[in-house]
């Protein structure tokens, strides 16, 4: 069995899609909490291009950019189907987690804002969050079908991180009267039991993105 | 048989340039439709209701979008026709993703600046889009063709960006082919295959093209 190694950080939700594929698949890995202030000589050294996390090392080979790696888990560790076999309903699962990767840094702007920027950019989050829930994930129990595959891991940072960033900007997003049908999933993805136990500590979750929001409003007004 | 396959087209989009591409070395017929974005069809709208954008490829009635998941499509449900685009070893197919993907990430916004921009801002677009090109030649490293032997589907990623050059570099006011002579050489070979130079359209033409948008949106 070849080395798998996650480079990651505890509070990325993309580090936890790949944390949350390789449990899926019940692979072993070593998992290496990175400091993104002060990269690793490894990191630099395996997402020369990028320089982000999260990483895949296995049998001494990275690969970089979170969605790459899914796939790549997917089609390595074929046990517990993550994507659809049939090639159409595939490309519906690819191009979903490819609309959360584009629209990601719009969406995440309520967390950089302040003032009317903040109002405008909050409100484009909920027109995007309405997208996902009624093109996406319509009457659906998870993004994947009866079970949770790729899609769901991707929109995973909806069900555990959005709410937590939202409160720490001081904004409401995900409610269950505005998004009934998303909330639900959310709901349901959070209890999966492999989900459920792989989870950052809320509170310290908090706490950081309350800091890290602080941080970003000084700058922003100064 | 033509009428299961339709493309919504657009002759001078770089995305719609892939998907001919790919159909054109798997030898697929298929039915073009060219759309005005202006004036949306409402096949197209009915076809891709989220980004309302080409191109979209209908199968047996089924809209795929997204030009990579689109290439990708192809190559998986006719993947007995060669070649095949992605490699077949995961490690490969997901270094290939890896860099199709830094095509749409760093290619195509950073070279919109550069024929779309002034200034400063055209001026760093211009040194980031170099500096891409050389991370992307030392990628191709002596292959032929980012796919190795053949073309593959990196390569079906980015040649349709060799049909800006000629923007690029009359408004960057730089060369392309002193800056990264290796990339020319490969994209010169991709041209020489049909189904490479039959989509893509003439770079003055796409100069044209490209130069009357960025009226039309500094008037804005």
């Amino acid at each position: 069995m070849e080395e798998v190694k996650l480079l990651g950080t505890w509070a990325s939700a993309f580090s936890y899609r790949v944390l949350w594929a390789l449990k899926l698949k019940g692979v072993q890995y070593e998992y290496v909490e990175e400091d993104l202030f002060n990269k690793s000589e490894l990191l630099l050294r395996c997402n020369p291009v990028h320089k982000k996390i999260p990483v895949l090392i296995h049998g001494g080979k990275p690969i970089a950019e979170s969605a790459v790696i899914l796939e790549y888990i997917e089609e390595i560790w074929p046990q517990n189907p993550l994507l659809p076999q049939d090639p159409y309903e595939r490309t519906l699962a690819r191009f979903w987690i490819k609309f959360g990767e584009d629209k990601f840094p719009i969406f995440y702007k309520f967390f950089h804002s302040v003032g009317e920027e903040q109002v405008k950019a909050t409100k484009e989050a909920k027109e995007l969050l309405k997208v996902i829930e009624e093109h996406g994930l319509g009457e659906k129990k998870y993004f994947g079908g009866d079970n949770i595959g790729l899609t769901d891991i991707a929109y995973g940072w909806i069900a555990c991180w959005l709410g937590v960033l939202a409160e720490a900007a001081g904004v409401q997003l995900l409610d269950a009267e505005s998004f009934p049908k998303l909330q639900a999933w959310a709901d349901r993805f959070k209890e999966v039991p492999l989900i459920k136990d792989n989870l950052p500590d809320p509170d310290q979750m908090l706490n950081y993105f309350k800091l890290r929001r602080e941080q970003l409003v000084a700058s922003a007004t100064s | 048989m033509a009428d299961e396959v339709t493309l919504l087209d657009l002759w001078s989009s770089p995305f719609a340039m892939r998907v001919r591409i790919a159909l054109a070395e798997k030898g697929i017929e298929y039915e073009s439709k060219e759309e005005d974005l202006s004036n949306k069809s409402a096949l197209l709208l009915k076809m891709n209701p989220v980004h309302k954008q080409i191109p979209v490829l209908i199968h047996k009635g089924r809209p795929v979008c997204e030009s990579l998941i689109i290439v990708q499509y192809i190559d998986e449900v006719w993947r007995d026709k060669s070649p095949l685009l992605l490699p077949s070893h995961p490690y490969d197919r997901a270094n290939a993703r890896f860099w199709a993907d830094f095509v749409d990430k760093k290619i195509y916004p950073t070279g919109k600046l550069v024929w779309g921009a002034a200034g400063e801002v055209q001026e760093a677009a211009k040194k980031e889009l170099v500096g891409c090109f050389k991370l992307l030649e030392r990628e191709l490293g002596d292959k032929p063709y980012f796919g190795g032997e053949k073309l593959g589907f990196v390569d079906v990623s980015l040649i349709p960006f060799y049909s800006w050059f000629y923007a690029l570099e009359t408004c960057g006011n730089f060369s392309i082919i002193v800056e990264c002579p290796k990339l020319v050489a490969w994209a010169k070979r991709c041209m020489e295959k049909e189904s490479v130079s039959k989509s893509l359209p003439d770079q003055y033409k796409i100069y044209c093209f490209l130069m009357e948008l960025k009226r039309k949106f500094d008037a804005k």
